[in-house]
């Protein structure tokens, strides 16, 4: 389900943002408004917050506060019918195609558990497994392994494990599941798959029939193990915005073949270290920061190679402060530091000039160490046996205590 | 002490693995052993005793024809280009505990070479003659790489052989194709109650055969992450530092956070605060850790579930 960096389709003058391609119009930042209005889908504005606050009696989560999460589907509908009583489950998903995840890869999973304990409901994870292997060329044995590797670091994430399935499509695909898989794809001619992912003749058949693999995890009855007789039940998708054009598919198919179209709730970009307009690749490791990365690393990186704001001279920047648009120090911590207060003093100061940029990438280079080493302890008590125990159709009898 | 060439010899005999020996003068090189054994029909074998930048050791054994790139296998290993060297005089009586010009993989029998990865040559296996030092450099034996496995297993390692000429490419989305082969730093894991099933022998797996999560995950520790190393142990696996499903370790942990937060938050500045009424000090703490400490509850409920999961997939029913 991640965005895959390729060249390909690039149009002049306008961003491109589908699951395989992000980028912005010539040097510059992707326009999230345009992107909003293209694409169909609501701004999720403070309102939202604060009703979901109000629901879930808790403080939400930064990236709600920050904006991270900024757009929606019918978020709405799905608070509406909570409030009457009646719950949801949540999907999210990961394309597993390389074992080295970044802290890019994270936001979704850490959105999502924090939706799993605050509203206290279930989840199912999908491991894209045959995904990758057709579009990166994976065998199948090395796009599972990959699938097992990146469920460790999920897990990591702290998902409760009485609520939350995880599952791979070759092992998964079948059943129930490959039964409303062929309801959707008749649903979906060949020109509109190819006019919402931009298929060619040359493309493999295997890339044409794949969107139903990722738009049937929004349907209950596709795990009849978890949600048998709940086929009214409710889906909400936390996922990256380049993801909407699988579920604008699967929200146009959803009412033809009787079922609830499921909600979405997406995010902002993460931004490359290099800056926004620098893409971040799997083959750079400076282009972000990575959750096997030492403190040593972490420092490293964010002194040497995050793009930032503030002026080239001290002077200068006493007089004229940093430029906190294109500041990538203020935007990680924009996503990680959690205390709201000290992040707009920080803004305050920094934008002023009275702030020098070494002591807020000092402060970044706390806050994303400890946050690695939080990871990276709970990654270590993960066995095989718990991803086997996480991914084993079984049921889930208290999934919405 | 270690193991000396009759005892080996014994074993091998024990163990009903077909072999030839031949005994000549002391040898130091492959070319002075080749002018004793070279027309046996046997193939040569030539052994490096190798170490990295953190003292760990292997032992790659391939056939003399077999072109080995210490480069390219520092890189594949995930050492970086420049991470393997020979390793120094000393380390060969010390741990593989054989005389210079005597590596053999058989030296593994040693104790004390107990976390030396072993790489062998998958030339090996097309040749029913390998000639390899018994542990002493004045008789050669000659086996096949059947023979050699047997031997192997019997000690408790894993044989698997290698491409050693091969030279995958090694970046983020290619990890290090050898990393399995990287021993654990510390030297007493095999003692420890280690959570993960995939244990903690430092032998290399067949790094072709099936890719079994398991076999992926075990040795690479390396804490500081070299960007090119993209499978990486961790934590320091000496002491697991998360509980596993051990109440008392889980509430030990549990309360040493929370002491050593509200000993750091009492101090002159809130006491004079907020007065003895410590109440916003308990609040403070309860933000702070709080996320933590649930984080560490879920980890704790997530490991008891999968023991029962464990457990459930393993049990006999009741009789009726």
């Amino acid at each position: 389900m991640e965005k895959i960096e390729d060249k390909n389709q690039q149009q002049e003058e306008e961003q491109v943002v589908n699951p395989w391609e992000v980028s912005a119009k010539e040097g510059g930042k992707i326009d999230y408004d345009k992107l909003i209005d293209k694409f169909g889908c609501q701004r999720l504005d403070q309102s939202f917050v604060d009703r979901v606050q109000r629901l879930t009696s808790r403080p939400p989560h930064v990236f709600l506060r920050r904006g991270v999460f900024f757009a929606h589907r019918d978020f709405n509908d799905i608070l509406d019918a909570y409030e009457r009583g009646e719950k949801f489950y949540l999907y999210t998903g990961r394309g597993p195609s390389s074992e080295a995840l970044h802290l890019g890869h994270l936001i979704p999973f850490m959105f999502t558990k924090y939706l799993q304990d605050a509203f206290k409901v279930p989840l199912v994870i999908q491991l894209t497994d045959d995904e990758k292997c057709m579009w990166k060329n994976l065998s199948v044995e090395e796009s599972q392994r990959l699938a097992r590797e990146n469920a460790k670091d999920i897990i990591a994430c702290g998902f409760d494990i009485s609520k939350t399935f995880i599952f791979s499509d070759f092992d998964y695909v079948g059943g129930a599941f490959y039964k409303n898989m062929v309801k959707v794809a008749k649903c979906v001619t060949y020109n509109k798959v190819v006019g919402i992912f931009g298929f060619t003749g040359e493309d493999h058949i295997g890339k044409v029939s794949f969107p139903p693999v990722q738009a049937v995890p929004s349907f209950p009855s596709s795990f009849p193990h978890l949600f048998s007789g709940k086929d009214n039940l409710r889906c909400l998708i936390p996922c990256a915005i380049d993801q909407d054009p699988y579920f604008r598919m699967t929200r146009d198919v959803a009412p033809r073949i009787g079922y609830h179209k499921p909600a979405l709730i997406e995010s902002l970009f993460f931004p490359a270290l290099q800056g926004e307009t620098g893409k971040m690749s799997a083959s750079d490791p400076n282009s972000a920061i990575y959750v096997t990365d030492s403190a040593k690393d972490i420092k490293l990186k964010v002194n040497k190679h995050a793009f930032t704001g503030g002026q080239e001279s001290i002077e200068k920047h006493r007089q004229y402060g940093a430029n906190l648009e294109v500041d990538i120090p203020i935007k990680y911590l924009n996503f990680f530091l959690e205390d709201d207060a000290e992040l707009e003093h920080i803004k305050k100061e920094y934008g002023a000039g009275r702030m020098l940029t070494g002591e807020v990438k000092k402060r970044l280079t706390e806050v994303l160490t400890e946050l690695v080493e939080r990871h990276r302890r709970a990654r270590a008590a993960v066995t095989d046996v718990m991803v086997d125990a996480f991914m084993a159709v079984r049921p889930l009898p208290n999934m919405f205590d | 002490m270690g193991y000396s060439k009759d005892q080996l010899l014994a074993r091998l005999k024990e163990l009903q693995i077909e072999f030839s020996q031949y005994e000549h003068p002391v040898v130091l090189t492959v070319e002075a052993q080749a002018k004793y054994v070279g027309n046996t029909g046997g193939f040569l074998s030539k052994n490096l005793f190798l170490k990295d930048k953190k003292h760990r050791y292997y032992v790659v054994s391939a056939l003399v024809d077999t072109k080995v790139d210490l480069k390219v296998l520092s890189q594949r290993l995930g050492l970086g280009k420049g991470g393997l060297r020979m390793a120094p005089e000393e380390a060969l009586g010390e741990i593989l505990q054989v005389p210079l010009g005597c590596v053999t993989p058989f030296a593994v029998v040693n104790e004390s070479a107990r976390h030396v990865s072993l790489l062998l040559d998958q030339g090996f296996k097309s040749q029913d003659c390998c000639i390899f030092h018994p542990l002493s450099n004045d008789m050669s034996i000659s086996l096949n790489s059947q023979g050699l496995d047997k031997f192997l297993k019997s000690i408790g390692r894993n044989p698997s052989y290698i491409d050693l000429e091969a030279n995958p490419p090694v970046g983020k989305d290619q990890p290090p194709d050898l990393a399995t082969f990287v021993p654990s730093d510390s030297p007493v894991l095999s003692d420890l109650p280690e959570k993960t099933p995939s244990s903690q022998d430092s032998t290399g797996k067949s790094v072709g055969a099936a890719t079994n999560s398991a076999a992926v995950t075990a040795k690479a520790v390396k804490p500081s992450g070299n960007a090119q190393i993209v499978k990486e142990k961790p934590v320091d696996s000496v002491r697991p530092s998360i509980p596993a499903a051990d109440a008392g370790k889980f509430v030990e942990e549990l309360l040493d956070r929370a002491s050593a937060l509200l000993l750091s938050e009492i101090s002159e500045d809130s006491i004079k605060q907020h007065g003895v009424q410590l109440g916003e000090v308990a609040n403070n703490i309860k933000k702070c850790i709080g996320e933590d400490l649930k984080n560490l509850a879920t980890i704790f409920k997530n490991t008891a579930y999968t023991e029962g999961f464990h457990a459930g997939t393993r049990y006999q029913p009741k009789r009726l």
